[in-house]
């Protein structure tokens, strides 16, 4: 029989490793999924990792993981320190999709003004969408002790249906031919997010990611704040004891998160999309709690899954037009990820051991 | 020679890193009281689980009436007519008594029948109980009765009570001992657990002493004085805290009129509580578990906010600070749970050490934190109190509770503060620990601090503190000092009988 055993200690060799253990038996296993779909996996888990990195079309590919990774990561980066306090907020696409309507709104308001001060503007009011959004579950919550969870997740259904709205009204091209759908702000220079080097898929969304990044790393290293919401995730009477101020965390971290996921939408929405449309958000705020869970909700490790997570994305779709496999197998491919890393975390903290059958 | 009712030979149960049981042999009579003594630690609830089924030995026999006896689980020790009342109770406070009882039975009758059978035995051994009353508004003396009761309706030959008296008040430890001693003369054997001397003394037939999972000794203790057991059960000739004459100061806390309401659902709400502490005194404030305590420490710490006059440090309004603000004014507690409120289970004690000290260690500058600084704090700590750990970078949980009780205490008395308000200093911790724990507190008190130390351990309080209070469901006695008040009196204090009656026998 097998047990399970705690640790002393977290093993430290062994949070640093279950990432890594992860990925390989998402490929074993995923190939094992690839071979009985009829296809050779390692050609398919090749695809998916080698194709959009060093591939024939590398230089098409490598780009987009840039900007397919910086939502990521910055919406990942915010969760994370509201995961790591205990406070959660799964709402973040409807805060991403809050942002990018704000910060379009803000931008298309200037139209046609040519001015400098126009994209700082939309970064502020796409920031602000976001951090608005997020602080209607974080009001609720200390004041009346609703649940952050459903509060925050029912909110992205609400702002899809807002999204819908825009689309087809407020924010509505006049000379869109009646198509619904915003102007397109590649073609306003002063309000589009272009690539800071052309052809390197290098924008300010990018620049941003890093940048919280960094930020978050220091805030949860070197600084009060960060212990604070250490302290409340792991022992949240000692975080009382210690003189946290429970309501004032609510608020600090689902009005950051909020805040990063609504500044991702306006990167996104003034950069790569362009437009505000129905289906401008494509999931986004939901794949960043896989990528914040996935990076061991440590900024590094975040960078790390957010590029990972963006890759398998590229890769996939690589796989899917060139191998012919289904939408549906990728999707299962990118959900065992989780799933193994969760499994193999279980060993941070316990060992597992061969019991001897004790006889009565 | 008769055969004894259980006898265990070479029982031997290692875990991990440590021996539990090396090798106890020891033989229990029929009707007898037997007494298992020992520091905590020192093995004796290893070995009544090993009796009652609920671990296994990893060597050695145990024989019940000659016919060897190796209970799989506790159903089969329960079927061999073992029962145990086990130190914490294990009850349903929103169900009543007989529905309790019924929920740990294999074939419960119907209530009606169940109801009746908890009268006729509550009445013969003298503990009077209501089976409809919901045990959520019962005393701890009362759930205690339900536990023994429960333990009762199987007709045991062998009752094991681990720490009985741990949550009585003097009068009801002995409306206790008269039931204890109607089932002796009835035949049944209680194998007895506990580390209070003086209670043996007057209970038991006999005693078997624990020292590091070995059996060091065994006496007739109305025989034995209770020195000479204490020496046997720690190993080495105890030192007595030395208690310097002192001088008090002004009176630097000042508690007055205080209710508040419990945060938790069935906590107890603090009502109208008064007490002053001088500069240089120590108040000790006893009571049973869960009248209070963990409220009054939170009133303290900060941790539950009052009307601002309701506390004062130093003439200063403080009830509306919290934790922080009442650290900068050196107003400092180690409350009673150590791992998830004293500290973070998970963290080192680095991290452990900066949870209180980064305001007053000057930890953190502009809200930046100076590792290095909390480093040699957390050292500091370790040194001065002979804390038992590798290095600073363990994690909190590594330790064991004495270990990680000297460095929450040594924490806060580092940080010299003005009044510190310790919840169960010494709990679960080894004699040795807490004698310094204790020196500790008296030297800070020497130095002309506060000190308010609540425990439900009364020998503590008796030796530590300068006057004495009792809190009993929310209420505060008055306070009064502590030389010269006797054992009855403190019980009163205590609340008394909770209105329990002494048994008819």
């Amino acid at each position: 029989m097998i047990v399970l055993e705690k640790r002393p200690q977290p093993s430290k060799a062994w949070s640093y490793a279950t990432p890594l253990v992860a990925v390989i038996a998402t490929m074993v296993f995923g190939g094992i999924l690839f071979a009985i779909l009829g296809k050779n996996p390692i050609e398919a888990i090749g695809t998916i990792f080698w194709e959009p990195l060093f591939g024939e079309f590398a230089f098409y590919y490598r780009p987009q993981l840039l900007v397919k990774g910086a939502p990521l990561v910055l919406i990942a980066i915010g969760l994370s320190l509201g995961f790591r306090a205990g406070i959660w907020n799964i709402g973040a696409e409807g805060q991403y999709i809050m942002g990018a309507i704000f910060g379009a709104g803000a931008g298309l308001a200037f139209y046609p003004l040519d001015a400098f001060y126009i994209f700082p503007i939309m970064v502020i009011a796409g920031a602000f969408g976001g951090w608005l959004w997020a602080m209607i579950p974080a009001f609720l919550k200390v004041r009346f002790g609703t649940n952050e969870i459903l509060v925050s997740l029912m909110l992205v259904y609400v702002a899809e249906q807002f999204l819908a709205s825009v689309s087809l009204g407020l924010l509505k091209n006049p000379e869109g031919f009646g198509f619904p759908g915003s102007r397109n702000l590649q073609s306003y220079e002063s309000a589009h997010n272009a690539e800071l080097i052309a052809g390197s898929g290098m924008h300010w969304g990018v620049v941003a990611a890093f940048i919280a990044v960094i930020f978050s790393y220091i805030l949860l290293n070197r600084h009060m704040l960060g212990f604070h919401i250490r302290l409340t995730g792991e022992a949240p009477r000692a975080a009382k004891f210690a003189g946290v101020n429970p309501a004032r965390l609510i608020l600090f971290c689902l009005g950051l998160s909020g805040a990063l996921a609504g500044l991702a939408g306006m990167f996104e929405v003034s950069g790569p999309s362009g437009v505000v449309s129905i289906d401008f958000n494509v999931g986004y705020g939901f794949t960043a709690i896989i990528v914040a869970f996935l990076g061991r909700l440590h900024p590094v490790g975040i960078l790390l899954a957010g590029g990972l997570m963006a890759l398998t994305y590229i890769g996939g779709e690589i796989a899917q037009s060139q191998l012919g496999l289904p939408a549906a197998a990728i999707q299962v491919f990118q959900g065992m990820l989780l799933f193994f890393l969760l499994a193999f975390d279980l060993l941070t903290n316990y060992r597992i051991r061969a019991a001897r059958s004790e006889v009565a | 020679m008769t055969t004894p009712l259980l006898r265990l030979q070479g029982l031997t149960k290692a875990y991990p890193g440590v021996v539990a049981n090396d090798q106890v042999s020891f033989d229990i009579g029929e009707g007898e009281v037997h007494a298992l003594l020992g520091e905590n630690g020192a093995g004796k609830s290893t070995l009544v689980k090993m009796i009652y089924g609920l671990v296994k030995p990893d060597s050695g026999t145990m024989s019940l009436r000659g016919q060897p006896f190796a209970p799989p689980e506790p159903r089969a020790a329960r079927a061999d007519g073992i029962a145990m009342v086990f130190q914490h109770f294990s009850l349903f406070d929103a169900l009543n008594v007989a529905e309790n009882i019924a929920l740990g039975m294999e074939n419960p009758p119907p209530m009606g029948d169940l109801a009746s059978r908890i009268r006729e035995v509550s009445e013969t051994y003298g503990l009077p109980l209501d089976p409809y009353r919901t045990v959520g508004d019962l005393s701890a003396g009362e759930r205690q009765r339900v536990e023994i009761i429960r333990c009762l309706l199987q007709d045991p030959k062998l009752l094991i009570m681990d720490e009985p008296t741990s949550v009585l008040t003097p009068q009801e430890v002995d409306i206790l001992f008269e039931t204890l001693n109607k089932l002796r003369s009835e035949g049944t054997s209680i194998l007895y657990i506990s580390h209070k001397l003086e209670e043996i003394r007057t209970l038991c037939d006999h005693a078997t002493i624990l020292r590091l999972g070995k059996n060091v000794g065994e006496c007739v203790p109305s025989e034995t004085s209770a020195r000479d057991m204490a020496e046997m059960m720690v190993g080495s000739t105890l030192q007595t805290p030395e208690r310097s004459g002192r001088e008090f100061g002004e009176v630097a806390l000042d508690v007055s009129g205080l209710s508040v309401p419990s945060p938790s659902e069935f906590g107890t709400a603090l009502k109208n509580v008064h007490m002053r502490v001088r500069k240089g005194e120590v108040l000790g404030v006893g009571g049973v578990a869960g009248n209070g305590q963990d409220e009054l420490l939170g009133v303290l710490s900060g941790e539950i906010l009052t009307s601002a006059d309701a506390v004062k440090f130093n003439g200063q309004p403080i009830g509306k600070l919290g934790p922080t603000a009442r650290r900068k004014l050196g107003v400092l507690t180690a409350p009673e749970e150590r791992l998830g409120h004293a500290a973070a289970p998970d963290m080192s004690l680095t991290e452990n050490a900066l949870l209180t000290g980064s305001v007053r260690e000057g930890l953190e500058s502009n809200g930046f934190l100076r590792w290095a600084e909390t480093q040699s704090f957390a050292e500091k700590i370790i040194k001065a109190f002979d804390v038992r750990t590798p290095g600073p970078e363990n994690a909190a949980r590594s330790l064991s509770g004495g270990n990680l009780q000297k460095f929450v205490i040594g924490r806060e008395v580092l940080q010299s503060p003005d009044v510190l308000v310790v919840n169960q200093p010494t709990w679960g911790v080894d004699a040795a620990a807490a004698a310094s724990i204790r020196q500790a507190i008296l030297d800070l008190a020497a130095k002309g601090a506060a000190v308010i130390c609540i425990s439900q351990d009364l020998d503590e309080l008796m030796e530590i503190s300068d006057s004495f209070a009792a809190l009993n469901e929310g209420r505060l006695s008055a306070p009064r000092e502590t030389t010269g008040l006797t054992v009855d009196e403190i019980g009163l204090m205590m609340g008394g009988a909770h209105g329990m009656e002494v048994a008819h026998v």
